[in-house]
């Protein structure tokens, strides 16, 4: 059976979830010509359509992960826009956007137009380019927000060189308005983190590593809260890490601040404590923090106080983690690993399937103003489907990512994205779902 | 018997209270070679140690070195400013390399934290840290313990209070899991800027602000080494000031038991952690700890190689 030749879809017996239309039920759901055609208790397969049983798989929106590093151009060694986007789909994304820190950096729009054409040739999940805030990401000028915009910048971001000078971030904040852009922050003091290495507290005491306090980031929070308040600004706080933070949100957002705010799985799955024996695989921007910040992280997605699961994903090669801790490079991957770590959330009844599928599609589109993650009647056909019992080892062999620095590597995990259709196209469906079809219904 | 186990000395965390007291042990029976007029014994004849300093040392490398000479080992010793570190060689290509040249023992210093743990994933040497980054210096931190035991018989129950940069020192690291783990009592003092941060503990350590209080009834006074480069970088605002406020001087050594020990690992900033008149006093242990540092790196290295 030729998948390729098939345009037309029903998925029968799926759990199908769509936090954007309030939606959580099993039923059926038609693609029709690389749109979703319909979605009910039981739909009759017309002519010309394929029935495939999902024997009670999740099907959700495409997920759209609003914080990557795509690496290209400049170090294709850890990772290319091509590889990238196959991590993406593997894991269950339809969409990415990608941080400007690539050689040289995204900081004009013809760096801008050569990823979004290196991502249209790919052919894979779609790339939306975050530009720098400042030329160079060096915190002193502004970069072309509206010519990057025109080239197809999503939004615009220092990332791991946040804006130092406040000033200089309130311009950029005023500048955006002028073009409805947002503006993402990684918050970070750095003048109080230089040199540290890892959460400040009995385990960096232990291992005798200099500590990132919670402070450094709480401090840049609030700043960059204020800001957005002085000037009406729209701020997107990457990477929640701490407990203050999620408070230091929580309030903004009672207030009526135009603040949204992620967290990435590794902040609700580890602590520090997965630091112990130097393990570099556990080192990134922020830390990872104690075990009453998980929980306050878990919180906070429980209540709504962070919008986004995005998972900073930062592919980095043996040669920068292969080595001294206090040398090695921040950052983990985390795309073939966030449909997993979130799940585990959902087993353990900490947050609903609802709410997870709302983090890692819906709230993204808003944010970034792009086609909404939703299964609504005439929309693209944008579809994940998530065996959520799966369970695989991560291994060398079963990443797509061009880089394995996964604390989670050689790990059991459970859940994954088994078929992710874009635009009613197959583009990864490892177990050729799409090639078995259900006997006796359609032609 | 030979009932050590490990394989390598990485850090005081990872021995416990037996091993410790072996080691020690170890060294109270290797300690009367060095007395002898001939200082050279055959156990470690064939066997090669490779000191391998990325940071300057005097002290530790000598000790190390007449250790492994007076055990009769063969020794290499190479630093980071002749070594291809200057090239731009990895430190895991540099161990890879090293260790094709299929030595007994690697002891390492290295300014980096976890370094000699990073280093044993790569070598089937056996694996001594000399002090790496802020984390441990296992060997000063036995020598210590042997000292005080040498003088006071044993180390339970004891008070021991070590004083200055408790946070960035890796002696005062080593030192607290020591004494702790040998059951005595361990109270830091120092400027804030150079304590753990609203913590009470470190390491098993009582942390207080007031120099005082650690001193009062302490059997034992550790001052560490104030590293000149931390003035610059506002942990304190000057030397003077800090031999004013938190320097040892004989007024506050008052305030330990009579005939508490004075140690330091040495070298002493004369007059800014410690007073010479300190340093130089009946109770002062310094060069003691100095010779027994030999002894301790001797038991190491024995203990290490001449396992069945």
């Amino acid at each position: 059976m030729n998948s390729e030749s098939i345009s037309n879809y029903l998925f029968t017996n799926a759990r199908i979830i769509d936090p954007s239309q309030n939606m959580d039920f099993v039923g059926d759901l038609l693609v029709k010509d690389g749109t979703i055609a319909a979605a009910g208790q039981s739909i009759e397969a017309p002519q010309d359509t394929m029935a495939f049983d999902l024997k009670g798989k999740w099907l959700v929106p495409g997920l759209l992960d609003m914080h990557v590093h795509l690496r290209e151009p400049g170090e294709e060694y850890k990772e290319t826009i091509e590889s990238g986007t196959s991590a993406a789909i593997a894991g269950g994304f339809k969409a990415v956007a990608c941080m400007p820190n690539t050689q040289p950096v995204n900081d004009s729009a013809g760096i801008t137009r050569f990823i979004i054409e290196k991502a249209r040739s790919s052919d894979r999940a779609k790339v939306y380019p975050i530009a720098a805030i400042t030329l160079g990401q060096r915190g002193e000028q502004l970069t072309e927000f509206g010519d990057l915009l025109n080239a197809g910048a999503i939004a615009f971001s220092d990332d791991g060189l946040p804006v130092k000078n406040a000033a200089v971030m309130r311009q950029a904040l005023e500048y955006a308005l002028n073009f409805d852009a947002l503006i993402i922050s990684h918050s970070e003091e750095l003048d109080l983190s230089r040199g540290g290495v890892m959460n400040e507290g009995r385990v960096s005491n232990i291992l005798g590593l200099k500590g990132i306090p919670a402070a450094a980031e709480e401090i840049a929070v609030f700043r960059d809260i204020a800001l957005a308040e002085l000037t009406g600004g729209r701020i997107h706080i990457a990477h929640l890490s701490t407990k203050g933070s999620v408070e230091i949100v929580r309030q903004a957002k009672n207030r009526g601040v135009r603040v949204t705010v992620e967290t990435a799985p590794h902040y609700f799955s580890l602590t520090e404590k997965a630091v112990f024996g130097y393990n570099t695989f556990s080192k990134m921007s922020p830390p990872l923090r104690t075990e009453e910040d998980r929980l306050a992280i878990i919180q906070g997605l429980k209540d709504g106080t962070i919008d986004v699961i995005a998972t900073d994903h930062a592919p980095h090669s043996v040669i920068e983690k292969e080595c001294e801790f206090q040398t090695a490079a921040n950052g983990i991957i985390g795309l073939e690993t966030a449909i997993p770590l979130s799940l585990n959330l959902v087993r353990d009844g900490s947050i609903s399937a609802s709410q997870m599928i709302r983090c890692m599609s819906v709230s993204p589109s808003k944010i970034l103003e792009v086609p909404e993650g939703s299964l609504k009647s005439g929309n693209s056909a944008d579809i994940c489907i998530i065996d959520p019992e799966a369970i695989f080892t991560l291994t060398l062999e079963s990443l797509h990512s061009l880089s394995h620095n996964s604390p989670f590597l050689g790990k059991d995990l459970q859940g994954r994205a088994v078929l992710t259709l874009i635009e009613g196209r197959p583009v990864f469906d490892p177990t050729g779902i799409l090639s078995i079809p259900k006997a006796n219904q359609g032609t | 018997m030979n009932c050590f186990t490990a394989q390598h000395i990485l850090g005081i965390y990872s021995l416990s209270p037996d091993e410790i007291t072996f080691i020690l042990d170890t060294a109270e029976s290797l300690k009367d070679i060095l007395q002898r007029p001939i200082k050279k014994v055959p156990p470690l004849r064939g066997k090669t140690v490779v000191h391998l300093f990325f940071e300057p040392s005097t002290r530790t490398r000598l000790s190390f070195e007449l250790a492994a000479k007076r055990l009769s080992a063969d020794t290499v010793s190479i630093s980071a400013n002749t070594s291809s570190v200057l090239k731009g060689e990895t430190l895991i290509d540099t161990a890879r390399n090293i260790e094709a040249m299929r030595p007994d023992v690697i002891v390492m210093r290295h300014p980096q934290t976890g370094t000699p743990h990073l280093l044993t994933k790569y070598v089937k040497s056996a694996v001594i840290n000399a002090g790496d980054g802020t984390n441990e210096h296992p060997s000063q931190a036995l020598l210590d313990v042997f000292t005080v035991r040498q003088h006071l018989g044993h180390i339970d129950n004891l008070k021991v209070a070590i004083l200055g940069d408790i946070i960035h020192s890796r002696v005062a690291h080593s030192d607290i899991m020591a004494f702790t783990k040998m059951g005595a009592k361990v109270v830091v003092s120092g400027p804030a800027t150079m304590l753990p941060s609203r913590q009470s503990e470190i390491l098993g350590a009582k942390v207080v602000l007031k120099m005082e209080d650690a001193l009062e009834y302490a059997d034992v006074i550790i001052a560490l080494r104030i590293q000149k480069e931390r003035q610059g970088q506002s942990l304190i605002p000057s030397l003077r000031e800090y031999s004013l406020f938190f320097g040892l001087t004989p007024d506050k050594v008052k305030l330990a038991k009579t005939g508490a020990l004075i140690m330091h690992p040495g070298p002493i900033n004369r007059g800014v952690e410690m007073a010479p008149e300190v340093a130089d006093g009946p109770y002062s242990v310094i060069l003691d700890q100095v010779t027994n540092g030999v002894a301790i790196r001797m038991a190491l290295l024995s203990l290490l190689l001449t396992k069945s």
